[in-house]
């Protein structure tokens, strides 16, 4: 296969994994921001955990296989990226952290500060990563200060003070509240009574804040410079991102191939506020709002992936940034082998633990 | 601190950290599938309790290793930026194949194994359980495909346009024997930990006096499924010597502090007091032939000694500067095609040249004299590797011992007569870690001084960061595992203490709680 086309496929399957992540790692993150309010009493948040008990796991192997791909497709990107914005991934590894610690230690012991400890962990592990990525995608399209060297030794001067800039802080929140929309739909559609009303009283609010906010940053993102490559530029050439140059100008980010993405994203949000007393077609409205958000973000920036604002030409895009087209090939028969076979257990899985969880069902084998 | 020390001991400590986990999940993982199988042809309820019982501790230590496998993924990317752009080509594709291939699936599978009692058949869940344990071995495979080709750097070649390696033969980084032998080095090692964990604390109840059904039947498991795994892991752990010898000649002489080469077939060194500096080992208790057998399997293969490999690592720098030497130049002219066939040619020792690098920045200028010294810093700590490999190895043989003893005893069906042996037993569930822990350093410590050997030098592989931040990240990491793993052992021993029924009839209380 054409190294172009493969390069596009890899653009395209980056997009699948990080979605993958955000719809379905993205609920039980946005299901444990909302536990301490959504959960009054121990047993109303042990019905909140055990919605996702049986399948966080699963849904964490998206962020892990993100992880793994990036290194393998994109490897210029995986360590630009996680090394560049070192402190701001520490934050994030930290708190994911504590996630698997405590879903399963939390109910293994009768103490109420014990069990509060670990409910404010999870609550950390929702909200920190949700942020955390968003402002990640606020500053690409700000661009973050590199370079090479000659080496193609990569070398940043991103701070934790300049990751937090206010257009990057509105972007967070768009990513805060998309997460806390999908994890109100989930546990709407997923409890009955109490919790249900609760979470379902929190919908129109997410999705209004989401609406706002992602307008809000669309608004803002015309008035930023955008980046665009000059002149020709191999698509299949080595990848070395020392060998284009690229110049900035305002609104060049406004690409007009992101129209169906944003309306996506935001038809998402109000269809999922509309049918919230429909839970399972709310829950699949409010997966469609990462979907068109993270399309939205790909499409603008294409072909970048990663913009420098400090040496503009060295920006990683599709064309300079990616694995040898071997491995390219391999990996992509990889993907082609196992994601339907992931899908297809994955899909069994929520099929054999399908209905509401209720105070009553909890057992010993609940968490 | 320096930048490169504080990197490498981050990925010390998580690394190290994330195997306390792993073994046991590997182990135990497989045991709870033989168990819960018994329970599926018999239909005793005692093979059902035991594998939830089992499983209970199964989860919580599994829960850790995931929580510590997290940052594992991405280290590479936050500390070792360098390492991932020049190696990532080949070196990611296994770990994102883990995922694709195992990780998802012991991930999945392990939520239907808790939760989904009542909701699958016995057949369904018994399947549920196999493959959460194939998915546990699977994800080891991979793991040690990557680590293997850090080890045994093959099917991959340098290109000068991207200043990276990248895959030429996807097929051999696959079957890269180092990786094959790791593989069954590591899992058995893995079944081996999972088999002194439920026989150890079987024992425990036993000296007790209580659940002796359920103890000895754990036992009489344990037993015979740890007795074939502690033979398998010292027969493939000289496997793994095998491999060593032909291709970590300097690891293995490092091992054995074997200083000269040896007529062959070499000795192997019992005892001794290895000194790194006046390279010569005091008080040496030798057994003849046995190395030379062990490592080269034969006996006129001789084993080359530290000072003749020193010897030949001074030859490939000199080769390797030539490869680095036509990089500069090409640097300059990316069309000069003499530089580029020079590059070519002799980019199979770039990786010595830059050993270099850690003496001066301008290595092209190398005197004679600096690359003796680069020669020289290709030998690791020799005392390290010498003692951690013998404490390893010893432990592995009382191993075997107290798995033939244990398979005897349940044999004749006298499992609960012998209390000097439940004691032995009992005493026996830390040594398994100590056992990994140590084999971990005698791989990855015994590498050194190189990230990919013979490729990249580890100084040259971390990421252009500042040194407080990893500094900052360190003790961040330190201090969040030392909690959960605090939290972890509290678990355990809670539960173990409960022991099985009262374990099994513990429901969350969560009107009290409320």
């Amino acid at each position: 296969m054409d190294y172009e086309i493969l390069r596009l496929i890899w653009w395209a399957l980056l997009g699948i994994l990080l979605i993958g992540f955000a719809v379905m790692d993205g609920f039980d993150l946005g299901t444990a921001a909302l536990l301490p309010f959504v959960g009054k009493t121990d047993i109303e948040r042990r019905v909140i955990i055990n919605t996702v008990g049986p399948v966080w796991e699963g849904n964490q192997v998206w962020f892990i296989l993100g992880g793994g791909a990036i290194f393998a497709a994109w490897p210029t990107l995986y360590a630009a990226s996680f090394s560049g914005f070192y402190l701001a991934m520490f934050l994030v590894l930290a708190t994911l952290i504590l996630r698997p610690a405590g879903f399963k230690f939390r109910s293994k012991v009768d103490d109420l500060r014990w069990r509060a400890f670990w409910d404010w962990a999870l609550f950390a592990g929702g909200v920190v990563p949700a942020l955390v990525f968003g402002v990640a995608f606020g500053n690409l399209f700000q661009g973050v200060p590199f370079g090479f060297d000659s080496d193609l030794r990569f070398h940043s001067q991103i701070t934790l003070t300049l990751l937090l800039n206010p257009f990057a802080l509105v972007v967070g929140l768009v990513s805060l509240s998309m997460i806390v929309l999908h994890g109100a739909a989930w546990l709407n559609y997923k409890t009955e009574d109490a919790v249900q009303a609760r979470a379902r009283a929190i919908m129109p609010y997410a999705a209004a804040s989401f609406v706002v906010l992602f307008a809000i940053a669309g608004v803002w993102l015309s008035y930023l410079d955008g980046f665009h490559i000059v002149g020709a530029m191999a698509h299949d050439g080595p990848s070395n991102p020392m060998l284009k140059s690229v110049t900035t100008a305002t609104g060049q980010w406004m690409k007009s191939e992101a129209i169906p993405a944003v309306v996506l994203a935001m038809g998402g949000a109000v269809l999922a506020f509309l049918l919230r007393r429909r839970p399972l077609l709310a829950f699949l409205s409010s997966a469609l709002v990462p979907v068109g958000t993270i399309a939205t973000a790909g499409l603008a920036l294409f072909p970048f992936l990663l913009p420098s604002s400090s040496d503009p030409g060295a920006s990683l895009t599709v064309w300079d940034a990616s694995s040898s087209k071997l491995t390219l090939e391999i990996m992509l028969g990889a993907v082609v082998i196992f994601l339907p076979i992931i899908i297809a257990y994955t899909g069994f899985v929520y099929r054999v633990m399908r209905g509401p969880v209720r105070a009553r069902d909890l057992d010993r084998h609940s968490y | 601190m320096d930048l490169v020390t504080l990197s490498r001991l981050q990925f010390a400590v998580t690394a190290l950290y994330h195997f306390l986990f792993v073994p046991l999940t590997l182990g135990l993982s497989v045991l709870l599938g033989i168990m819960e199988t018994v329970y599926v042809m018999t239909g005793r309820e005692i093979w059902r309790q035991m594998v939830q019982f089992w499983g209970i501790l199964f989860g919580i230590n599994f829960a850790m290793g995931v929580a510590t496998g997290i940052t594992m993924e991405f280290q590479f990317g936050t500390n070792w930026a360098y390492y991932s752009h020049y190696v990532g080509d080949v070196f990611g594709a296994p770990l994102a194949i883990e995922g694709l291939m195992a990780f998802f699936l012991e991930a999945t599978f392990v939520g239907m194994f808790f939760f989904a009692w009542n909701r699958l058949s016995k057949v369904q869940h018994l399947m549920a359980t196999w493959l959460l344990a194939i998915g546990t071995n699977l994800s080891a495979l991979w793991i040690l495909i990557a680590n293997g080709w850090m080890q045994y750097p093959v099917g991959a070649r340098f290109n000068a346009e991207t200043m990276r390696m990248e895959v030429s033969d996807f097929m051999a980084v696959l079957f890269n024997p180092v990786a094959q032998a790791k593989f069954v080095h590591t899992v058995s090692a893995g079944y081996v930990t999972g088999s002194v964990f439920v026989l150890a604390i079987s024992a425990w109840y036993l000296l007790n006096g209580r659940h002796a059904e359920f103890a000895k039947r754990s036992m009489t498991v344990a037993a015979s499924f740890g007795m074939a795994s502690a033979l398998s892991v010292v027969v493939l752990g000289d496997e793994s010597g095998y491999t060593a010898g032909q291709n970590q000649k300097m690891k293995i002489a490092a091992i054995e502090a074997m200083w000269q080469t040896e007529p062959a077939p070499a000795s192997f060194t019992i005892f001794g007091l290895p000194d790194q500096k006046g390279r010569v080992t005091h008080m040496e208790v030798k057994v003849p032939w046995m190395l030379g057998l062990v490592a080269t399997r034969s006996a006129d293969t001789p084993v080359p000694g530290i000072s003749e490999l020193v010897g030949i690592a001074q030859k490939d720098i000199a080769d390797g500067l030539i490869a680095y030497r036509g990089l500069m130049m090409l640097k300059e002219d990316r069309s000069d095609a003499a530089a580029r066939k020079a590059v070519d040619d002799h980019a199979e020792h770039l990786g010595y040249a830059l050993l270099l690098k850690n003496i001066r920045p301008d290595i092209e200028n190398a005197t004679p004299d600096e690359i003796v010294r680069a020669a020289d810093s290709t030998i690791p700590n020799v005392p390290v590797l010498f003692w951690s490999f013998r404490i390893m190895v010893g432990l592995g043989l009382w191993f075997i011992v107290l798995f033939v003893l244990s398979f005897w005893l349940s044999a004749k069906r006298q499992l609960d007569r012998w209390r000097p042996y439940l004691w032995a037993a009992f005493l026996t569930l830390p040594l398994p870690w100590i056992a990994a822990e140590l084999g971990w350093i005698v791989a990855e410590y015994g590498r050194q001084p190189w990230v990919i050997v013979g490729v990249l030098p580890t100084a040259l592989g971390v990421s252009s960061i500042a040194a407080a931040n990893v500094g900052m990240s360190l003790v961040g990491f330190a201090l969040f595992y030392t909690g959960l793993l605090a939290a972890d052992l509290y678990l355990l021993r809670k539960y173990i203490k409960l022991g099985p029924d009262a374990a099994l009839a513990y429901a969350p209380r969560t009107e009290e709680a409320a």
